[in-house]
């Protein structure tokens, strides 16, 4: 069948989609918690403070179960509780803030990177990059100048940058699954 | 200073482009579409990198219960004290992947402006009313079908500043996930018939007419309830491949 078109998330997502904790994978207790956090970029440059960026990840063990929960509500008024803290749901959704600027508390996934899809405003089909905290043999058969985009850049213990530019010269590497 | 952009000036680019694509298949918007002018320095400039990994992450995707939504939440007319103002519809359909199966379980989220095309949303400050009964937000889990369904009222259209004169045709907005993350779909469904949809730069972003169809529901009579709404049925085929396993689970 023929696929639905994609559109723009346009700019009025944000009392929609994002919910309180979409940020916070990591179960409450979890030893070895990561914080990776960055910028969005446009192709001039500037922060893109509408944007909208969605995560899926392997647990520490690499399973890709996942489970349900992240925007756990309340039965009573409706309102997001966010997760119970038990099970890691592997899914994370953070718009970016006035500054461009989006944080991630997750754990390390096991099989090496985190899968990222991209919205904003302006941008009319989504784009999807992965966060790799290290070398893997995907990385190797990347241009070397463009290899790095793809890897988070360790700051201090347990904190990671990554930036994402959509254009421009530091171009981020962007994935078609086909 | 350049003199600011006419809805002419978007019309003609529009056509170019529409006229360079001739009639050429493509299910989804070029994300380098000038008439649409955020999208000018928020695309990427190099190819995508093709991915052919059995083991891919992006093969596999998030998971939605019951505890993420409520029922009320697919009722967009019932979330405040008092009815909101508008025309009530129900939009109904079903979620199938590119080789026709139901999506099941999946989470599937709605956002729309109110029937004055008014948003609650700080950045939207066109001159339109709020209303205090609508905010216009819901989501719900598809069934074993695929189906959702959803009551809400027509949104409004409204103006954007893309340039002089620019509206939105009216439409509601749809976050879906699939059985895998590269399935994810984020779009806008249209009402048929709108007079706006040859102005909108966004919607014909999508250069290939068949597929611009695949954004516009039916109004369809059955679903119309006697003394209380007016239906509409819009179905949703995602793109993308999903792990096999999956696949054959399903
Ligand atoms: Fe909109």
């Amino acid at each position: 069948m023929k696929a639905t078109p994609s559109q723009t998330v346009g700019p009025f997502y944000g009392y929609a989609l994002p919910f309180p904790g979409g940020g916070d994978l990591a179960p409450l207790n979890d030893g070895g918690g990561i914080t990776v956090h960055g910028y969005v970029y446009d192709g001039a440059g500037d922060p893109v403070p509408d944007a909208l960026l969605e995560f899926w990840q392997a647990d520490p063990s690499g399973d890709l179960s996942g489970a349900p929960g992240s925007l756990r509500r309340d039965p009573v008024t409706g309102a997001v509780i966010g997760r119970h803290g038990l099970d890691f749901t592997g899914f994370g959704r953070v718009p970016t803030d006035a500054d461009g600027r989006y944080a991630l508390r997750t754990l390390m996934p096991g099989n090496g990177y985190i899968s990222v899809c991209v919205f904003a405003r302006g941008l009319l089909h989504h784009l999807y990059t992965r966060i790799y905290f290290g070398q893997d043999a995907f990385l190797d058969g990347l241009p070397a100048h463009r290899r790095e985009t793809l890897v988070a850049v360790a700051e201090r213990e347990g904190f990671y940058r990554f930036d994402i530019h959509l254009q421009g010269e530091k171009e981020t590497v962007f994935l078609d699954f086909g | 200073m350049t003199p600011p952009l006419t809805q002419a000036d978007i019309d003609g680019e529009i056509a170019d482009l529409h006229k360079d694509c001739d009639g050429q298949e493509a299910n989804h918007p070029p994300r380098d579409f000038a008439p649409y002018r955020s999208s000018v320095l928020r695309h990427p400039k190099q190819p995508l990198i093709m991915v052919k990994e059995p083991e891919a992450v992006e093969l596999t995707g998030p998971v939605f219960g019951v505890t993420d939504v409520t029922a009320l939440d697919a009722d967009l007319t019932k979330q405040h004290a008092g009815e909101p103002l508008g025309e009530r519809i129900t939009v109904q359909g079903r979620v199938l992947d590119r080789a026709g199966r139901p999506v099941r379980g999946q989470l599937v989220e709605v956002w729309q402006a109110n029937a004055s095309g008014r948003y609650p949303h700080q950045r939207d400050d066109h001159p339109a009313p709020l209303d205090p009964n609508f905010t216009g937000v819901g989501r719900c889990l598809t069934d074993d079908e695929g189906r959702y369904s959803f009551t809400t009222i027509k949104p409004g259209a409204y103006p954007w500043r893309n340039h002089v004169n620019a509206w939105r045709p009216a439409h509601i907005h749809f976050s879906v996930f699939g059985a895998a993350f590269t399935q994810r779909l984020v779009t806008q469904m249209y009402f048929p018939n709108d007079p706006l949809f040859a102005y909108d730069p966004v919607l014909q972003s999508v250069t290939d007419e068949r597929a611009r169809q695949r954004l516009v529901a039916a109004y369809e009579h059955d679903l119309s309830v006697p003394e209380w709404s007016l239906g509409y049925r819009w179905d949703i085929v995602l793109d993308g491949p999903a792990a096999t396993w999956m696949e054959e689970g399903r």
